[in-house]
């Protein structure tokens, strides 16, 4: 058995096989990070770098703990003090790197593509770490395993997917997994914040309504409002937005069911989702956050060995 | 094709191991068996079973190891294997530990499992036991301590041990 693809550069090119896998792979490194020493020599030979261009904590935190954890030798780069600065273009900087035997490439970066330009020029797997608007498909993996691990299945499930959807690569990667996986989604937002076609270019339903897609719901992927992306404002305040589209207790408590919560973090605590409901036994945020390492761990295992198929 | 156990000699030879286990582990108090995957865990379970019938009342550990991420042919071309379930919930700190697999022939699987065993604990010691031993192809200086039957194949033949559950009868064949 092995991926379908040479990259993971985006969930729109993983077949459903491609994803069953990688939670099969990603359910026994969830078991080994509950040992003891948590840590396999599996990726001993193998060093990766992880190529941020854009900011992250998390997802950043996850890589470099899920490839440590596999025994890989990794460097850290980001663009800020880098030669970047200095005018080096990406796939220069990215082949300097390579030719002190690198293996494997982790890349964030704020241009949409940019990882998909890069594994036409370069010979080594290489991880999509969020690009621009585009996808960031560890993020949606480690969301479906969630639901997964929590409702057994993603098959015939639903899932609200709610807020900045716009700008949102979370947003997308989950669709298409979802979707792939069998689950419905709708998406749920102001109008100024949900891109027009949606629902005919990718099969979910449009609501602009949060209470009536919560109701609907069984699971809630709640996003955060990226006022970085906005280049003219969208929404009147984040009071206002909070007002209409922000998940709250008060709002929950009025459902006639309990449904899960998720965020991708991080939270804007107050603005699109409340403390209280953040913090409360509904919400699995922190198991996504905790499952974001062993699905990195499947994911980098499976690509890593894919090196010779590339050369 | 040859059959180098029928289901009466599988189980007699089963027997046979169980009743050498206890000879040298008696009550089994500080002793711990673990399978390993994929396929050793056919062997270990009926073993478990056989071993509880014939001690009743007596706790055994029995527990199974995947060795998929401490293999040494991860990056060398060949196909990658999907990893089964490790499950030991007990400790393997100061135990004597016998592991159990089907068929032992190059010894590089046996290999994997000390190491991945070992990052359990530090056992007292490691004792292996193996349905099947091919003799004459070991690729590591590795023996084991209980053997169901030793044969000769060709690197060209296949050993293939075949379970009730799994595949419809007990059987142990060569496959040219």
């Amino acid at each position: 058995m092995s991926l379908s693809v040479k990259h993971l550069l985006g969930i729109r090119d993983l077949q459903r096989q491609d994803i069953e896998l990688i939670f099969q792979t990603a359910d026994q490194f969830k078991e080994v990070l509950q040992r003891p020493i948590k840590k396999v020599p599996t990726l001993r030979d193998t060093t990766i770098v992880n190529l941020f261009f854009e900011n992250s904590t998390r997802t950043r935190i996850s890589f470099e703990l899920a490839e440590k954890r596999l025994g890989a030798d990794t460097i850290n780069f980001s663009a800020s003090g880098s030669s970047v600065s200095k005018g080096e273009t990406l796939i220069d900087t990215v082949n300097n790197i390579l030719s002190m035997k690198v293996d494997v490439v982790v890349m964030r970066h704020s241009a949409s593509g940019a990882p998909h330009f890069l594994s036409r020029h370069i010979q080594v797997p290489i991880l999509n770490a969020g690009d621009g608007i585009n996808e960031h498909p560890t993020q949606a993996l480690l969301d479906a395993f969630s639901i997964r691990e929590k409702l057994g299945t993603l098959e015939g499930k639903k899932v609200a997917i709610c807020g900045d959807i716009m700008h949102s690569r979370v947003a997308l990667s989950n669709i298409y997994c979802l979707k792939k996986l069998g689950a419905e989604v709708t998406v749920v937002g102001p109008p100024t914040l949900i891109p027009k076609h949606m629902a005919a270019a990718l099969g979910v339903n449009v609501s602009y309504n949060i209470r009536e897609a919560l109701q609907w719901c069984d699971v809630a992927n709640v996003l955060r409002i990226q006022l970085e992306r906005q280049n003219t404002p969208l929404f009147s305040s984040l009071r206002e937005y909070s007002l209409a589209y922000g998940v709250n207790r008060q709002l929950l408590d009025s459902l006639n069911k309990e449904i899960l919560i998720m965020h991708p973090g991080p939270i804007n605590r107050g603005v699109e989702l409340d403390s209280d409901v953040a913090d409360s036994g509904q919400s699995i945020i922190l198991d996504q956050v905790e499952n974001g390492v062993a699905v990195r761990m499947a994911a980098l295992y499976l690509l890593a060995g894919k090196k010779q198929e590339l050369v | 094709m040859k059959t180098i156990l029928n289901g009466k000699q599988l189980a007699i030879t089963i027997d046979r191991l169980c009743h050498q286990l206890i000879e040298n582990h008696l009550q089994f108090e500080n002793t711990v068996l673990i399978g390993l995957q994929p396929r050793g865990i056919y062997l270990g379970d009926r073993i478990y079973e056989t071993l509880k019938k014939l001690l009743p009342g007596t706790a055994i550990h029995y527990g199974k190891l995947d060795i998929t991420f401490y293999r040494d042919d991860y990056n060398k071309g060949k196909t990658l294997h999907v990893p089964s379930e490790t499950n030991i919930n007990f400790s393997i700190e100061n135990k004597k530990v016998v592991l159990i697999d089907d068929v032992l022939y190059t010894g590089r699987t046996i290999r994997s499992a000390l190491d991945a065993m070992l990052d359990f604990g530090r056992p007292a010691s490691v004792e292996l036991l193996a349905l099947i031993d091919r003799r004459f192809s070991r690729q590591l200086p590795i023996q084991p301590d209980y053997t169901g039957r030793t044969i000769d194949a060709l690197i060209s033949q296949k050993v293939r041990v075949l379970w009730e559950q799994r595949d419809g009868k007990d059987e142990v064949i060569l496959v040219d």
